[in-house]
């Protein structure tokens, strides 16, 4: 077992685009990291540059101690599932598995007790004679996981291997997926544009966006104290609200374009006087009475889903770009027309500095 | 078509078979006349149930030639058509093949100028390039050989484009898992894009062993040694019997022979095409 480590990492393709413009994070020993991002922004490309399918134009990538980025990925002791898992359709599943081990000149015994533990593992015994094509997307994706299991390798890489399952399957293997990596300790960098799976299988996070890792932490730190406009709206579902306005002359509230009322929610000191973005998570608005409101919002749509109720609407006297999503109790009845005064939570109100997307803290 | 209308049934069935007659007529004739005694075929009226001569027309031709023609016995031609047909199949595919996987997995310079150059020479069959054919192949001593016979037929344009259009459907994590996995360029190429051609070589090798098969300007060119003469070829000289009538009834019988093994090839080969075609999947 391995850590990882990315030094300056850049990436240019030959056509000129930029695809990786500086990545700097070393991933300890065992830890579970996922890249989430739109797509595009990257995620992928790093992912393969750590597999060695692409190559990587500045920088270092380090694997345990030493320095890959010359090597071949079969001697990168790392093992990689894919989007579309890329089985070898005309073996079967033990042989698909065996594969690698036998391109190692693994001994024929070891093979053997390799291939049967792991099928152990992902509840394929009864399945190793089988062809893909005579399997289920689930078992699959097992198969492919066996494949990355048996080689034992020092880190896993995921490239959204999720993507192609319905989302009931989704969810049970995103579950497999920890419980595995948990139970063997292996270090493994996961790729994905889900930004639930990412919140749900990562220790740390790394949120990109076009070629930069705009910010690296756990899933929760990221949640809590999203470092830009970006990070705000891509982490969290439904996505964060935003809400221009200006600071409050007294630097105690901000007047958001729109709303009758300041919000008295005082922006940290760095704030200048000036033009000031509010974010608030649709989960840190609440319906109150009137007169305790900060702000109030016209109703245009409600998406019920049971536990909750999506709220969509706009300021009462917001222009443009007014728009306000608010997650309520679903057993409250909101009607489209209405007007709801919204209570916010004043430990949750983000602000960031409209030019350059920062958070102000 | 699930629409229900009886008279556009039975239309199409007549014109089917109407089809099957049209085809089927002259080789049933040809069957016919190769069991009949050499003056029945003469006589004026050609005989439409087969005769008594089947066994010993066959053996006559097999085992000595046609005596009238002078020809060699019909057993060697077989053998010749045959090894050069298998030659061919076997060549093209296998040419075809490698360089399918140069131009779509190796990056090197010119690659797309290969390509292009390979595809034009689809304009040029053996017909067009004829006459320098036969001088490369004489200065290089390979007339009235098998090597003389196969090897200028084999470079194949389609062969390579359709090896080439189907490596392009392979998914590239494929290769890419294959890497990770350990396996070289060679190994790759063992290992995973051979028997995922499997139905596509099964499909080419039919098709190129009836075109090596039916080859009849090209031997006629390069063969003047009796001993390497293919039957095609064969069955047109015993026509040209000096001094005496064609013998129908063993002409006939050796057009049969010569019908047979194409006939093999497809028959054996379709079992295999569909076994692929089932297990094949996305």
């Amino acid at each position: 077992m391995a850590g990882l480590e990315f030094v300056g990492v850049r990436k240019t393709y030959p056509n000129g685009v930029k695809a990786i413009h500086g990545i700097d994070m070393a991933v300890s020993d065992g830890e579970f990291v996922v890249i989430v991002g739109p797509s595009g922004c990257g995620k992928s490309t790093l992912l393969r540059m750590v597999a060695g399918l692409e190559t990587v134009t500045e920088g270092e990538i380090r694997i345990g101690e030493n320095r890959v980025n010359e090597l071949e990925p079969a001697d990168r002791n790392i093992a990689m599932v894919f989007q579309n898992y890329a089985l070898y359709p005309h073996m079967s599943v033990f042989d698909n598995m065996a594969y690698g081990l036998r391109n190692r000149r693994t001994p024929r015994d070891e093979i053997a007790r390799r291939v049967a533990e792991a099928a152990g593992t992902l509840q394929l015994e009864g399945l190793l004679d089988r062809r893909p094509g005579q399997l289920s997307g689930g078992q699959r994706q097992r198969v492919a996981m066996g494949r990355a299991i048996v080689r034992e390798p020092e880190a896993f890489l995921f490239d959204e291997p999720l993507s192609n399952l319905d989302a009931k399957l989704r969810v049970q293997m995103r579950l497999e997926i920890k419980r595995l990596q948990r139970a063997l300790g292996t270090t493994s960098l996961y790729v994905t544009h889900d930004q639930v799976e990412a919140m749900t299988l990562a220790d740390r996070l790394i949120v990109m966006n076009a070629g930069v890792a705009e910010q690296i932490g756990t899933p929760l730190e990221i949640y809590d104290a999203p470092a830009t406009l970006f990070v705000a709206g891509f982490i969290g579902s439904p996505a964060m609200n935003f809400l221009s306005g200006t600071v409050a002359d007294d630097g105690a509230g901000a007047n958001l374009d729109g709303a009758e009322r300041t919000l008295l929610v005082a922006p940290p000191a760095s704030a200048r006087r000036g033009r000031i973005t509010v974010g608030i998570r649709p989960e840190h608005l609440e319906p109150v009475s009137r007169e305790t409101a900060a702000l109030e919002v016209v109703v245009e749509l409600v998406e019920a889903l049971g536990a909750d109720s999506l709220v969509h609407g706009q300021l009462a006297d917001g222009g443009e770009g007014a728009a306000v999503t608010v997650r309520v109790d679903g057993a409250r009845r909101v009607a489209a027309g209405e007007v709801l005064s919204l209570a916010v939570a004043p430990n949750h109100v983000h602000f960031f500095d409209p030019d350059d997307g920062k958070r102000l803290a | 078509m699930v629409e229900n209308r009886p008279w556009l049934t039975v239309f199409s069935h007549v014109v089917l078979c109407l089809g099957v007659l049209v085809t089927a007529l002259p080789i049933w004739i040809a069957f016919v006349a190769s069991t009949h005694p050499a003056d029945s075929m003469l006589s004026g009226r050609t005989p439409l149930l087969p005769g008594g001569n089947m066994l010993e027309n066959y053996a006559t031709v097999l085992g000595s030639g046609v005596k009238a023609a002078g020809s060699i016995p019909v057993g060697t031609m077989l053998w010749n058509s045959f090894v050069m047909a298998l030659m061919i199949a076997v060549g093209k595919i296998a040419i075809s093949i490698i360089a399918a996987y140069a131009i779509v997995y190796f990056r090197f310079p010119l690659r797309k100028t290969c390509f292009w150059v390979i595809f034009i020479t689809l304009m040029l069959p053996v017909e067009v390039r004829i006459l320098p054919t036969f001088g490369v192949v004489a200065s290089l001593d390979m007339l009235n050989s098998y090597w003389g016979l196969s090897v200028p037929l084999i470079a194949s344009a389609t062969a390579t484009f359709l090896f080439r259009q189907f490596f392009l459907t392979v998914p590239e994590e494929l290769a890419e898992a294959a890497r990770i996995d350990g396996a070289g360029p060679l190994k790759f190429f063992r290992d995973i894009l051979l028997p995922l051609s499997r139905t596509n070589i099964a499909a080419l090798f039919v098709i190129l062993f009836i075109f090596g098969w039916n080859q009849y300007l090209w031997p006629l060119l390069v063969t003047t040694d009796e001993g390497f003469y293919t039957i095609v070829m064969g069955i047109q000289r015993m026509l040209q019997a000096e001094d005496a009538e064609p013998a129908w009834h063993e002409i006939m019988a050796t057009s049969m022979l010569a019908m047979l093994p194409p006939v093999l090839v497809v028959v054996f080969m379709q079992r295999l095409f569909v076994k692929g075609l089932i297990e094949q999947e996305k």
